[in-house]
């Protein structure tokens, strides 16, 4: 590795302001129409700005709380179901094709049947959010269960063990990882979903109920803002959970590399 | 052989048959309506056109085929560019120095919140599709070329060097097919997140495709024709991966075949 962090940081920090500068400079030359696109300085502004909005900040407590929520109902459903699954080899095999079969259909073209389903536009947020979130928990659930140490499970059977609480011993911390990750990828579609639905059945609130607000005001300055606000919420979401992740399992990334 | 591995199926037609009896048992269960009814509509309003053009019908080439032409045109360009910039950014460190903060941040965003961005920048129609799949689906691909190409064997690069292989050719003999496995394995992401960002862009604004048409349905209470698109929209996902893995398979037959015989 001849580029240390530091230096890793400047070119970072000076690609950013490079991207910066370059698309203000573009906006006022006129290459790109101000009024079309408004310019880089407008939409940072904003972007400090909205954040000391009371209306932004409690739309995006709408969204996070359905985000949260959704998880926690994804996570307590979809990793049980795993380890039925992935512990039982004859239901894992007998289920496995209808969870493959089942698995892709794009969890948003279920939104016009949520709309029917729940009345409550927040309730069919989470309902969706669940949908989407348990797959990938549910399929890294069973990943992890069939990568578990067949000789750490006999050694504790052999010391009269029996069922569940080998399950809940052995397989389920060996499985933890892969649920880690099943979560992080769950977390990085959680607001994809949530801005979806919040988009097309409206009336929610939200981050997506901001970004209509500002297109019925032909604000694209505020929108811009608020795609901002959101990518910034994602990134430090999944810092945040990789921190985690590390300081947890950091005996699971010694064991393998 | 085959009948074994039909039968690992065998909980698929039964979840169908017990859906069936239990919601014509039940009769008021007017959003999930018997498998049945929804096959009959997928068939009555798509594929009941006349032989002469493949059975599809005036809804079906008004409905699918703006939808898959978007699906296709839009991941090809969002596999063309990231598929370039991800090997440019692999092979030079600066660039990729350069780059990675405003990669992170671009994947970071949902893409979902930049539709109504796009409708306003380019109005209802193809261009708003088009760039709200490619935002989509660029980033897998941007990241796993990357990666592929910034891994490839020390040997391999000095060897082409030693024999004076162009720089053309060592990109085009050497650097991509080392990254291709890599390349490959982001392209298979981006099919199941174009087809999301398909059904997204037209749920939010567009006046023809398969989300639209469901959306028609659900304001009309033509459960049946909703659920269609649902059903067909699944097998779509089901078709467009089998159809890439079947490709991977016959362009990176070789590379399976060389780390088979290396061990």
């Amino acid at each position: 590795m001849s580029i240390t962090r530091g230096r890793r940081g400047i070119l970072g920090a000076a690609g950013v302001l490079g991207f910066l500068v370059l698309v203000e400079a573009l906006g006022r030359l006129g290459v790109i129409d101000p009024e079309v696109l408004p310019l880089v300085s407008t939409v940072l502004v904003t972007t400090v700005e909205i954040a000391f909005e009371g209306a932004f900040l409690a739309q995006v407590g709408d969204t996070l709380l359905a985000c949260v929520i959704g998880l926690a109902i994804a996570i307590a459903t979809a990793v049980p179901a795993g380890l039925l699954l992935g512990t039982v080899p004859v239901v894992e095999r007998s289920v496995r094709p209808l969870v493959e079969f089942l698995r892709p259909i794009p969890s948003v073209s279920l939104i016009p049947l949520a709309m029917f389903l729940f009345t409550e536009s927040t309730d069919a947020k989470i309902a969706l959010i669940v949908y989407t979130c348990a797959w990938p928990l549910l399929i890294n659930t069973m990943y992890g269960l069939s990568d578990v140490d067949p000789l750490a499970k006999q050694t504790l059977r052999s010391f009269g063990f029996r069922g569940l609480s080998v399950v809940l011993r052995v397989s389920l911390p060996s499985a933890a990882p892969f649920i880690a990750t099943g979560i992080r990828i769950a977390l990085s579609v959680t607001l994809i979903v949530a801005v979806s639905v919040e988009l097309i059945a409206g009336g929610g609130g939200g981050i997506g109920n901001f970004l209509s607000l500002a297109s019925s005001a032909n604000r694209i300055d505020r929108m811009l803002a608020g795609t901002i606000w959101a990518g910034l919420i994602g990134l430090a979401a999944n810092a945040l959970f990789m921190a985690g992740e590390r300081r947890l399992f950091h005996w699971h990334q010694g064991s393998t590399s | 052989m085959i009948i074994r591995r039909l039968a690992r199926y065998w909980l698929i037609p039964v979840a169908v048959a017990a859906w069936e009896l239990v919601t014509r048992r039940l009769e008021d269960v007017p959003y999930f309506p018997p498998p049945s009814t929804i096959m009959v509509r997928l068939y009555e309003m798509w594929f009941s056109g006349p032989l002469s053009r493949v059975f599809l019908t005036d809804e079906a080439i008004a409905d699918l085929l703006p939808s898959l032409g978007r699906l296709m045109v839009g991941w090809a360009m969002a596999a063309a560019a990231g598929v370039a910039l991800g090997v440019a950014l692999g092979r030079s460190r600066w660039l990729a120095g350069l780059a990675e903060p405003l990669i992170h941040f671009g994947r970071s965003v949902p893409p979902s919140t930049l539709l109504p961005v796009f409708l306003l920048l380019f109005k209802i129609g193809t261009p708003m599709q088009l760039a709200s799949i490619v935002y989509g689906v660029v980033w897998p691909v941007l990241i796993n070329a990357a990666d592929g190409a910034r891994f490839v064997d020390k040997q391999y690069v000095e060897t082409g060097e030693v024999f004076r292989v162009s720089r053309t050719q060592r990109l085009f003999r050497i650097i991509l097919p080392a990254a291709a496995p890599k390349i490959f394995a982001g392209l298979r992401l981006s099919v199941s997140l174009a087809l999301i960002m398909m059904v997204v862009s037209e749920l939010v604004g567009s006046s023809e495709g398969i989300g639209h048409r469901m959306l028609e349905a659900q304001s009309d209470f033509d459960i049946p024709a909703m659920w269609a698109g649902i059903v067909l929209l699944g097998l779509l996902g089901i078709l467009l991966n089998a159809v890439f893995v079947g490709v991977e398979r016959v362009l990176l037959g070789w590379h399976r075949a060389s780390r088979t015989v290396a061990r």
